[in-house]
């Protein structure tokens, strides 16, 4: 039931003018999760954010945080806490005095204040930066203390909005396994809105995907990731390949599509009611891929490409190839058993059936 | 040669400026100072001496006049901060686009008429015969007609009113940069309006507050034409003091001690604020 999550919400919306920035939304966040909300920008899924925070206020719906009705709670008095995307640390307050706001909001006797400022900086990994001011911390500690400033207060819910944006690279992907450890070790629900797939991948426990103000798909990353609900998430989550062809037959799940190159191929049904001749699109990962001769596997698709280049990545090295005017990237083995690619080569690639996703084209 | 050409552009362009400053405030400070430490022994003798501050201590007049025109210059540059910072706030933080623009203009257009015509629009308002004190007793609340002005707080009405443009610019820059998140941040980590405003908004615009009271207490105490013409004759501002013992009495020494313990007095003030305030002259200038 609702009393058992953190966080439930029923059809909220949020309208500026006529367009409805979050259009009938409802989640449900189990207590100690890590939710991500993954979006492109524009998506609504700031305004969804800030309407958890109390920054504003729903045009319909209701918001529970552990059962109790947040609509009208002013954002001072609710039991969470965000991490803005610049951090929005005080810049005329030292490290421990941003810590200490919010808990002097509280009336915590002073020697108390100070024991758990510095207790929450040990556990961010930042022991003894009371006193700096935070322009002069590097990004990723800035970061630190602005997570360690929302934890102090022990909120049940921490927002936290694309705080990883403003770091570099190699920073980001170590605050990005960071994060989920101190969300292991507070336990507190994290709800995470980004745009980079691949954060919202490594941290969450479930992931929604959201698009034009709605959830697409709510599941964990891995379900998200090998069973894509719609289009859009299969295309945004992850690399993929998108094939358009008209369908010939559906038996047991398995659509045959005649591709706009003329190959036979068949995939995984995925959207309901696909119906013989209809314009469909079939989703397969670069990774499914394989490098196949004249002897297919039993079972197995294949299609015609013509080499267009190789994209050396290390692990992540793709070859760009060409079918029917339509690019497919098809990753490279890493054991070295791919033919020698030359450009405008033919090659012939091949990928189980039931990898392939197949969705019915929108209508053009 | 390029660099003795540079040299040359550099002084040329330094010139009025350079100009400006020795010719309009060094020489006639140092001019000054060097007067209010003569003493006139007789019609053509000189001699040096400290006659005209021991004047200024001896003389009650002098220094109550002084010690009044301070505390009322405190006073009018507290207030107005006060009536500023609201105005200021809703230029830079609610105003959006044209009415930003719109409403700056409205605070600056009082300042292309001069500040007699300003003082004298308060004047119509506020006389006897003006339109506050017919419309109080077209309202029934005065039996008579009312007088508003020569009071001190016809002063210090003047006075706010001419100083304000001068507070409300430096706290809409300095506000105009302030991060929206740091207020929103201020509400989600549990503080109230009090909270917000005394914790992270009026730390962040001590810059523009500190700028802004310097700028509008040293306008206030050196103003001559408001506190003369809306607080009578009775108004005792200490600029009338100088003024009269130039050209009404024409004892310039005496005037020059008064004009020098003037500067004195806003140069300790201002000096006092930054100190009090911890901020630097450097940081409050930009």
């Amino acid at each position: 039931m609702a009393t058992e999550s953190d966080l439930s919400c029923n059809g909220l919306v949020r309208r500026f003018g006529r367009n409805a920035a979050v259009d009938h939304i409802s989640l449900d966040v189990p207590a100690g999760t890590f939710f991500s909300i993954l979006g492109p920008s524009g998506c609504g899924k700031t305004t969804l954010l800030r309407l958890l925070a109390g920054f504003d206020k729903p045009d319909e719906g209701d918001i529970h945080i552990r059962g109790q009705r947040m609509n009208d709670v002013p954002p001072n008095k609710r039991p969470v806490n965000m991490v803005f995307q610049h951090l929005a640390l005080f810049p005329t307050m030292s490290v421990g005095d941003n810590i200490g706001y919010g808990l002097k909001r509280r009336k915590v006797p002073a020697p108390e204040r100070r024991k758990r400022i510095a207790g929450v900086l040990e556990q961010v990994g930042l022991p003894g930066l009371e006193h700096r001011n935070p322009q002069e911390l590097s990004g990723g500690q800035r970061q630190r203390v602005a997570l360690a400033r929302c934890l102090v207060l022990e909120p049940t819910l921490l927002l936290l909005d694309e705080p990883l944006g403003a770091l570099d690279l190699k920073l980001r992907e170590q605050m990005k396994i960071e994060l989920k450890h101190l969300q292991k070790q507070f336990g507190t629900t994290f709800v995470y809105i980004t745009h980079d797939q691949s954060e919202a991948m490594v941290m969450s426990d479930q992931v929604a995907v959201m698009k034009d103000g709605r959830f697409d798909q709510v599941a964990p990353p891995e379900e998200l990731y090998r069973e894509p609900a719609t289009p859009f998430v299969a295309g945004f989550v992850g690399d993929n390949n998108r094939l358009l062809g008209q369908v010939v037959s559906v038996v047991d799940n398995l659509a045959e599509i005649k591709l706009d190159d003329g190959s036979l191929v068949r995939g995984r049904v995925a959207s309901e009611g696909l119906k013989n001749g209809a314009r469909a699109e079939l989703y397969i990962r670069p990774e499914s891929l394989v490098f196949t001769g004249d002897a297919l596997t039993e079972g197995y698709s294949a299609m015609q490409a013509n080499v267009r280049t190789t994209l050396f990545d290390g692990a992540n090295s793709r070859v760009e190839a060409d079918n029917g005017g339509q690019p497919v990237y098809a990753r490279l083995p890493q054991d070295g058993s791919a033919p020698r690619l030359t450009t405008n080569s033919a090659i012939r690639l091949a990928w189980d059936p039931m990898l392939a996703r197949v969705f019915e084209a929108d209508n053009p | 040669m390029t660099s003795s050409a540079g040299r040359l552009s550099l002084w040329l362009l330094l010139t009025p400026f350079v100009l400006w400053i020795v010719l309009l405030v060094l020489v006639p400070h140092l001019q000054m100072l060097r007067v209010s430490f003569q003493v006139r022994e007789s019609w053509d003798t000189i001699a040096w001496g400290v006659e005209q501050y021991q004047n200024f201590f001896t003389e009650s007049y002098y220094w109550r006049t002084f010690v009044r025109t301070g505390v009322m210059s405190l006073f009018t540059t507290l207030l107005t901060l006060l009536v500023a910072f609201p105005i200021a706030w809703y230029i830079a933080r609610m105003a959006r686009g044209r009415a930003k623009g719109i409403l700056f203009m409205a605070c600056l257009i009082p300042f292309w008429a001069s500040e007699l015509v300003r003082t004298y629009g308060w004047m119509i308002l506020l006389r006897e015969s003006g339109l506050f004190s017919s419309w109080l007793q077209a309202l029934g609340w005065a039996d008579g007609p009312v007088e508003m002005l020569y009071n001190d707080v016809a002063v210090i009405i003047g006075l706010v009113y001419n100083g304000l443009l001068f507070m409300v610019v430096p706290l809409v820059t300095t506000l105009d940069g302030m991060d929206e998140n740091l207020v929103e941040a201020g509400y989600d980590l549990g503080g109230g309006h009090g909270t917000v405003l005394r914790e992270i908004i009026v730390p962040w615009a001590m810059p523009g507050i500190i700028s802004g009271c310097i700028v509008v207490f040293m306008l206030t105490l050196g103003s001559y034409l408001t506190p003369v013409l809306m607080g009578g004759k009775d108004s005792a501002w200490f600029t009338e003091q100088i003024f009269t013992q130039f050209i009404t009495r024409f004892n310039w020494e005496q005037g020059a001690a008064l004009g020098v313990l003037l500067l004195v007095l806003s140069s300790v003030m201002v000096w006092l604020g930054l100190k009090l305030s911890g901020q630097s002259l450097r940081k409050v200038m930009g």
